[in-house]
């Protein structure tokens, strides 16, 4: 068995593991460090369930190995609310807007619009569309999930603040 | 308001639009779903399976794989308890099956399909789990395969399993009315066959199983990404031979159902047989991969159609053949094939039709129902019939539905078939007519010709398109549920219903908040829980707030009297008297006077010796299962207008609307999200989702690269329209709405197609009509001038 030992930051905390060479950086995430609300959907990197944020840029955490992250800031569905515990805008305009259904894709739903929001707080609906056409949802159609992104960019803008 | 503030502390919880409370710890991710369950000493299992779609299994070499580090044990069929090496039962047995075939757990000696499972692996990781896989020796003997379903009844077709007579698996033919005379009688005639592959329902959370086992209580435990806790837990007792007392089956999150989880798969007891030998908790996490093989799917149906009608378009009799590729086993019997063509006459007067319906066993997965089940097939079959009809009659399209209607005078309105419930297909009240002139009001359908004229004038194809459906939901025999008020004063709501993220649970607050009057805040639910209550069924055919709604509703009403006839003791008043708010009961008019929900509920708990007063009874809950005396029929309408560029082939929807009719609405937030979530599943019908297999049933599409699923890009905003016509057969008076918007959406869609390309002349008789697939049909058609050394050979 190969192993490596890696560093890394998850949600804030540091964490140092010896991990398999071979396993993916999902699979550490949710079942060595326990942070089980990144989901895998499809293990091959289409649906977009266990997008994580690696230095905030988002990342498959299906598609890349635990070793790679040695070194890296990750955040991922668990490090989204507040300090005070209190939900993000992007989580309460979700809850708002019926932005899910089952749950499963939420975590890479709002991994990716956390990225595309802070880049673009006054994205057009279609633009909105074209951020999340990498991550796939059966349950909602979508349309909530866009007007939750959507809301979350006007309080943003409204309120000055980001993500 | 900020969504981390109070839920809405409304009078009248139903009807009102209230935020989910499932939500919070989903959007934080604290969810619970199967393969989130760790567990000290975990284990984890790996299937092998097989790489052919029919073959004898000649031997199996385990050694290899059992001397891997890591690796505890490796089972085969005849590994297995003998209990468990008997074929899964079947739950849905009906005279039509010729041969009742179901599936081992493992396969004994033959195996079916690709995918089907052949040994298991359980090592301390799923790394090693699978490593050890790849050396697990199976000695195959290939066998021919039937790969399609008309292919499977030709003469001289192979088996699809050693042993049959023929692949005929199931036949039935039924009908009512006199059809003969229905079309001597006919003025015209319409003929026409479709060809319909409904892909896959592809949950975004595949199938999830631990087993846990309690070495000191014997208790085992299995935790389940399902959809119907009762019938998982009804077969692990046969396979298992357990004792039903010491068995408890939990569903607690799930990412998606739509009706491949209801089905029992091996792989369940696989695990809790592990788990039990074992002593050690075991998982299986199935992956993507193996879902696309091995959870079942709904697939090919052909359809052929004969529809009788007078001068004026008013439809004489209908006759139907179709055929249904089964594929290898009967796990839900044949409901699915036979929902179907009992849905097909939808919300139009047919006063005489024949069915003669084949299944066809095939070596790919077996079929069950997938949301919609069937109907959306016969919605597009009839709904084309009727846009055909209309076009040789010179008709307006929506001028021919208005004309066979069922009136709402003619409720309730009796088919002539009988259901798959067992009772007449008998529509309890609706009102067609209004629906789809409310769905044609909004998408302006009136104004629809000028626009085209317009786009067309601007070298634009747009096309309008529409769908009308009736869909029998609320399916009994029954679902339960306890009301209870815990000395702590908050309330408990325990039912069997299993939800996969339908906000059952909110729902089910609002019913009993109503009732006790108290706050949502106020009340726990447990679903899905098989310890929780002592039967259930499963969330399916769109019947949980008809059968598990109203249980909650009845039993709150009795707590609530209950409550009543205590504090009215208590408070020396009559329970007429007592009015309730905020987890209180008092005095209605003297709120001072007043007696907390924790007290009542300590008092009803009893002193040890002392006799309760006279009118009141120990504890303040009940338990009720509401059972439907038969189905609730919703209905609705689909209008859809869209774009082609036929260059492509692309389409892109310009206006969605959804004309919809599910009775009374607990929580139009909720059903609304269904309706534009089941419009995304039917947009993936239509022109994107297709489960292909090769000439050998070998599976060609077997990954989110190779199958489409809708995306953000593919599905608009959807405009519904809810009508809300009680149903007089249940209390609350609902209906089911999880599947009614996917079931009109393809022929809606692939008319709107037609109409928008109308200059061709296409009639399309396929789905899903996938953009290479539309390319085609045009070129055929003349629509692209290709110079001759282009053209295709």
């Amino acid at each position: 068995m190969d192993t490596r030992k890696i560093k890394l930051t998850v949600n804030g905390k540091s964490y140092e593991r010896e991990v398999e060479t071979r396993m993916t950086l999902g699979d550490f995430i949710r079942h060595e460090l326990g942070l089980t609300g990144t989901h895998y959907g499809c293990e091959h990197g289409v649906c977009g369930a266990c997008t994580i944020l690696l230095d905030g840029r988002t990342a498959r955490s299906c598609l890349m190995l635990a070793v790679q992250a040695n070194g890296h800031d990750l955040v991922t569905i668990e490090g989204l609310a507040l300090p005070n515990g209190d939900l993000n805008p992007l989580q309460n305009a979700f809850w708002e807007n019926h932005g899910l259904q089952c749950g499963f894709c939420t975590p890479g739903m709002l991994t990716t619009l956390t990225e595309f929001l802070r880049e673009n707080n006054n994205p057009t609906e279609e633009e909105v569309r074209i951020a999340i056409s990498g991550n796939l949802c059966r349950c909602t159609g979508y349309q909530s999930i866009v007007d939750s992104a959507l809301a979350c960019a006007k309080r943003m803008r409204e309120e000055n603040i980001t993500l | 308001m900020g969504a981390n503030d109070p839920l809405v502390d409304l009078k009248g919880f139903i009807g009102a639009r209230v935020k989910r409370t499932e939500d919070d710890k989903l959007l934080r991710g604290q969810g619970l779903f199967a393969d989130d369950i760790h567990l000290p000493n975990l284990l984890h299992a790996a299937f092998v399976r097989s790489p052919h779609a029919h073959a004898r299994i000649r031997s199996i070499d385990t050694a290899p794989a059992k001397a891997v580090r890591g690796v505890h044990v490796v089972y085969v069929w005849a590994d297995l308890p003998e209990s468990a090496r008997q074929r899964i039962p079947l739950l849905t047995p009906n005279p039509a099956i010729r041969d009742p075939l179901m599936p081992y757990v493992l396969a004994k000696n033959e195996v079916c399909f690709v995918g089907d499972a052949v040994a298991v692996v359980i090592a301390d990781n799923r790394y090693i789990a699978e490593d050890a896989c790849t050396l697990v020796d199976v000695d195959y003997d290939v066998l021919p395969a039937v790969a399609n379903g008309q292919a499977a009844l030709a003469a001289g077709s192979p088996l699809a399993h050693t042993g049959i007579k023929d692949n005929l698996g199931a036949a039935l033919r039924m009908g009512y009315g006199d059809i003969d005379k229905a079309f001597a009688g006919a003025k015209h005639v319409v003929r026409e066959s479709f060809w319909q592959n409904r892909g896959s329902a592809h949950p975004m959370e595949v199938r999830n199983y631990v087993a846990e086992f309690h070495a000191l209580t014997g208790q085992l435990t299995v935790y389940s990404s399902g959809q119907a806790p009762f019938l998982e837990k009804k077969n692990l007792i046969d396979l298992l031979a357990w004792d039903p007392e010491r068995l408890r089956v939990v569903m607690n999150d799930v990412g998606g159902g739509f009706g491949p989880k209801a089905i029992f798969y091996g792989e369940q007891a696989v695990v809790a047989i592990a788990a039990c030998r074992l002593n050690r908790p075991v998982k299986w996490a199935e992956d993507r991969r193996e879902h696309f093989l091995t959870a079942t799917q709904e697939r090919d149906q052909w359809w052929d159609l004969e529809l009788a009608l007078d001068a004026t378009g008013k439809i004489q009799g209908l006759k139907l053949g179709m055929l249904h590729d089964n594929g290898a086993y009967f796990p839900w019997g044949i409901i699915m094939p036979y929902i179907a063509v009992t849905t097909t006459p939808g919300p139009y007067v047919v006063p005489a039709m024949t069915v003669d319906l084949k299944v066809a066993f095939t070596n790919k997965v077996s079929t069950t129902p997938v949301r919609g089940a069937g109907r959306p097939q016969a919605v597009f079959a009839m709904e084309r019939m009727l846009d055909k009809a209309a076009r040789l009659l010179g008709l307006d399209r929506a001028e021919i539905r208005r004309r066979n209607f069922v009136q709402p005078s003619q409720m309730p309105y009796s088919v002539g078939f009988i259901y798959r419930d067992g009772k007449p297909v008998r529509y309890d009240s609706g009102d067609y007519p209004q629906c789809q002139a409310k769905a044609l009001a909004v998408a302006d359908y009136e104004g629809f010709p000028a626009r085209k004229a317009k786009a067309r004038a601007a070298g634009r194809f747009i096309g309008i398109g529409m769908g009308n459906y009736v869909e029998g939901t609320g399916l009994g025999p029954f679902e339960g549920a306890t009301v209870r008020v815990q000395q702590n004063g908050r309330v408990t709501i325990l039912t069997g219903a299993s939800p996969q993220g339908q906000g059952h649970k909110t729902t089910f607050q609002q019913i009993a908040a109503d009732q006790l009057g108290v706050p949502l805040e106020l009340i726990d639910v447990t679903t899905a829980d098989t310890s929780g209550i002592s039967m259930g069924i499963g969330t399916f055919a769109s019947r949980i707030t008809v059968n598990a709604g109203n249980s909650v509703f009845m039993a709150a009403r009795n707590v609530r009297d209950k409550i009543a006839r205590l504090a009215a003791f208590m408070l020396q008043v009559k329970p007429a008297d007592i009015a309730m708010e905020n987890g209180w009961a008092h005095v209605a008019n003297d709120p001072a006077r007043r007696k907390s929900f924790s007290e009542l509920a300590r008092v009803s708990q009893g002193m040890p010796g002392f006799s309760y007063p006279e009118g009141v009874t120990n504890g303040l809950e009940d338990t009720q299962y509401f059972s439907p005396a038969q189905a609730a029929y919703c209905n609705g309408t689909a209008v859809v207008e869209l774009e082609v560029d036929p260059k492509i082939g692309q389409i892109k929807i310009l206006r969605y609307v959804m004309g919809h009719d599910s009775g009374k609405l607990i929580n139009p937030l909720i059903v609304d999200g269904q309706v534009q979530g089941a419009v995304a599943h039917g947009i993936g019908n239509a022109t994107l989702e297709w489960m292909r297999y090769d000439e050998n049933a070998q599976p060609i599409t077997a990954n989110f690269g190779e199958y489409l699923l809708p995306g953000a890009g593919d599905v608009p905003r959807v405009n519904t329209q809810h009508l809300e016509t009680p149903s007089p057969l249940n209390p609350l008076g609902v209906k089911g709405a999880g599947e009614g918007g996917t079931i009109p959406a393809a022929p809606a869609i692939i008319g709107a197609i037609e109409d928008a390309l109308s200059e061709y002349g296409l009639f399309i008789t396929d789905a899903p009509l996938t953009p290479q697939r539309l390319y085609q049909l045009l070129r055929e058609a003349g629509a692209f001038k290709t110079p001759a050394s282009l053209a295709r050979p």
